[in-house]
C-alpha cells in the first residue's frame, strides 16, 4: 500500500489500540481541540502535580494521525515538568514546520513517526491539534 | 465540432477521444496515472475552454462596456456572447436576466443582501437541511439584518427531502422565499424542484435553487422548472473558477435594488444622488471576470456539444456502478438512499477515518474528497463528522470507479 510510510505500524497501532485515551476524573486542567476543517476534535485532561504532569488522558474523534498523536502526546508527557511538556510542544511543532531540521534527539523516539507529513502538508494540522490543545491547556500561548 | 465530442453512450468506458480533451488528465500523481474523482468539488477543464480563455487574452483583451476602440468592442461582444450562452443554458427568457458574478456563492449573497432587503419582520426564509453553507450562511445574515426569521426543512434518513414537512413550514404563508439545492453536495440528492417551486408558489414565496451541481448534470430550463432565481457557477461545468451567474426573472431583477456600487452599474452619478443601470449592469459592478465570463461560454459550448442526454446516461451508468462495487469493500457504507440522484456518492468505511481514506488514496493517484463538505448540519444530521466522497465528471470511466473500490478494500486491510 502507497502511502504507508505515513501510516507507520505504531501510528495505525496507536489509532486502533490507544494507551492513553478516556476520561481523567481527577483532571485539574483540561482543553478541547478543534480543527474545523476536518472535524477533527480532541478533549485533553491533564493532572498537574506541583510542576509536574501526574497523568494525562485525552478522548479524540478524527483521523488515525490526530488519534496516534494525541495517544503518543500523552504518554510522552506523563512524569515531566510543565515546562519540559511545552517544551516538547515546540519541538513537535518545529519538526513539522519549514525552518531547520529539528534534533530528533530532543523528542520522543515516537514522534519520528510523524515526520512524513513534512510531505502531506494539508494533513500537519491532524498530528499538531493535540499538542496544540496541550499548550493551551497548560496556559502557553 | 459535435462529432468529436458527442459521447459514446452504448459504451461508456470508451472515452479515450473525450478524455484526451482534458489535458490534465495524462498527468500522474505520486507516480500513478491520475483517477480524479472529485469533479463535484471543481472539475477539470478541456482544451475547448483553456485555449477561449488564451485566445482572448492574446488576441483581443480590453475592458469592456467602456472603450470607443475596436478591442473594447470584440471584447464587450465576447462577454456578452458569453451571456447568452448562459440565458440559453438555462432556458432564460432574455440574456437581459443571467448576472453574471464570481460564483454561487456570491450569487446566492447578492440575491440575500438586494431580494433580502425588500423583505421585512415577520416574514421569513426556508432553506432546507441539505444546504451548502453558502445557501445558510447569507440567509443567517439577513436575518440577523433584516429580522426575518429562517426557518429549515428536514431531510429523511434516506436523503430526500421531507416534502410533508416543507409543505407544514409553507402553511402559514408567512415564507417569501425558499432557497434550496437542485442537487445535493453530499447525498447526489436531486430535488423535485418543479413540485417545490409550485408548493412554494401556492403559498406565496419565490424560490431560489442553487444549482451548483445539478446544472452540470442534467439539462436545467428554469422556466419549466417554475423557478424565479437559479445559481450556478462556472468551476463545477468545465469552465474556469472566478465566474459564476444568477439567473432571476427581469421583473425581480428590476424590483431589487443594487447589491454593489461602482463603475458600470450606474446611469448617472453626482455627488448628491446617483441613479441605476438597468438590469443586468445594475448588479455588475466594477470591471467583472472578463476572460473567465469567456471561459464559461466556452464550457457551455463544449458541454452542449456533448449533450446532456449523453451526459445524464453516462453519469447515471458511473452511478448505477458505483453504488454496484462499493458496497462490496468490506466494511463501506454508502450514506444516503435519495429517490432521485445525481454523479455524486458519499461513503464510510469502519475503522478509517474518511481523511486517512483520502490521504491514502491520494497516495496512489486517486483524488476524492472528505470532510464536511461544507454541509456540517446535514452531516449533524446524519449523525456523522466527515464522509468520504467520490463525484464524477463527463470524463469518469467505470474502470476508474472500480480501481477506487480495489483501492479501498487494500486501504481497510490496512486497518484491520
Amino acid at each position: 500500500m502507497d502511502g504507508d510510510s505515513l501510516y507507520d505500524t505504531l501510528i495505525v497501532r496507536r489509532a486502533r489500540e490507544p494507551r492513553h485515551a478516556g476520561e481523567l476524573a481527577d483532571a485539574t486542567v483540561k482543553a478541547a481541540g478543534n480543527n474545523p476543517l476536518c472535524g477533527d476534535r480532541i478533549a485533553l485532561g491533564v493532572r498537574v502535580d506541583g510542576d509536574r504532569i501526574a497523568a494525562a488522558r485525552h478522548v479524540t474523534k478524527g483521523c488515525a494521525i490526530c488519534a496516534a498523536s494525541a495517544d503518543l502526546m500523552a504518554g510522552s508527557i506523563e512524569g515531566r515538568t510543565l515546562s519540559e511538556a511545552l517544551d516538547m510542544a515546540g519541538r513537535f511543532h518545529h519538526m513539522l514546520g519549514n525552518g531547520s531540521p529539528v534534533e530528533l534527539d530532543d523528542l520522543p523516539e515516537s514522534m519520528a513517526a510523524f515526520l512524513p507529513l513534512k510531505t502531506h502538508r494539508s494533513r500537519l494540522r491532524c498530528a499538531t491539534l493535540p499538542w496544540t490543545a496541550l499548550e493551551e491547556a497548560l496556559g502557553h500561548d | 465540432m459535435i462529432g468529436d465530442t458527442t459521447l459514446e453512450t452504448k459504451n461508456v468506458a470508451d472515452l479515450s477521444h473525450l478524455r484526451a480533451q482534458f489535458p490534465i488528465l495524462s498527468e500522474t500523481v505520486h507516480g500513478k496515472p491520475l483517477v480524479f474523482l472529485d469533479s463535484a468539488a471543481s472539475a477539470q477543464k478541456p482544451d475547448a475552454v483553456i485555449d477561449a480563455m488564451s485566445t482572448m487574452m492574446r488576441t483581443q483583451y480590453a475592458n469592456i462596456h467602456r472603450g470607443l476602440h475596436w478591442m473594447s468592442e470584440r471584447a464587450t461582444e465576447a462577454y456578452e456572447v458569453a451571456r447568452s450562452r448562459v440565458a440559453t443554458l438555462l432556458g432564460a427568457n432574455a440574456r437581459e436576466e443571467i448576472v453574471f458574478t464570481r460564483n454561487s456563492t456570491e450569487a446566492i449573497n447578492l440575491v440575500a443582501y438586494s431580494f433580502g432587503s425588500l423583505l421585512k419582520p415577520g416574514q421569513a426564509v426556508l432553506i432546507s437541511e441539505m444546504e451548502h453553507h453558502s445557501n445558510i450562511v447569507p440567509w443567517q445574515l439577513l436575518r440577523d439584518r433584516v429580522g426575518v426569521e429562517l426557518r429549515v426543512a428536514p431531510v429523511t434518513d434516506d436523503g430526500d427531502l421531507d416534502i410533508e414537512a416543507y409543505g407544514d413550514q409553507l402553511s402559514d404563508g408567512k415564507v417569501a422565499l425558499v432557497a434550496i439545492t437542485h442537487m445535493s453536495n453530499v447525498l447526489g440528492t436531486v430535488t423535485p424542484a418543479r413540485r417545490l417551486a409550485d408548493m412554494a408558489h401556492a403559498a406565496g414565496a419565490k424560490i431560489l435553487f442553487d444549482g451548483s451541481q445539478a446544472v452540470v448534470h442534467r439539462r436545467v430550463d428554469v422556466r419549466a422548472l417554475d423557478a424565479d432565481f437559479y445559481v450556478f457557477t462556472g468551476h463545477k461545468l468545465y469552465g474556469p473558477s472566478g465566474i459564476g451567474a444568477l439567473w432571476a426573472r427581469r421583473e425581480l431583477l428590476e424590483e431589487m435594488p443594487p447589491f454593489m456600487g461602482g463603475g458600470d452599474m450606474i446611469s448617472t452619478v453626482t455627488f448628491e444622488h446617483s441613479t441605476w443601470a438597468p438590469p443586468p449592469a445594475k448588479f455588475e459592478a466594477g470591471t467583472p471576470a472578463i476572460v473567465e465570463a469567456v471561459g464559461l461560454g466556452a464550457a457551455i459550448d463544449w458541454v452542449e456539444g456533448v449533450g446532456f442526454d449523453a451526459i445524464s446516461a453516462h453519469e447515471a451508468a458511473l452511478t448505477a456502478h458505483a453504488l454496484r462495487v462499493l458496497p462490496e469493500v468490506p466494511g463501506l457504507k454508502i450514506v444516503g438512499r435519495p429517490a432521485d440522484r445525481g454523479g455524486v456518492v458519499s461513503f464510510t468505511m469502519e475503522d478509517v477515518h474518511p481523511h486517512d481514506i483520502a490521504t491514502l488514496l491520494d497516495r496512489n493517484g486517486i483524488a476524492v474528497r472528505a470532510g464536511h463538505h461544507c454541509a456540517e448540519p446535514l452531516m449533524r444530521r446524519l449523525g456523522l463528522n466527515a464522509t468520504a466522497r467520490a463525484s464524477f465528471g463527463v470524463y469518469t470511466t467505470e474502470a476508474e470507479i472500480t480501481v477506487l473500490a480495489e483501492t479501498l478494500a487494500r486501504i481497510r486491510s490496512f486497518f484491520v
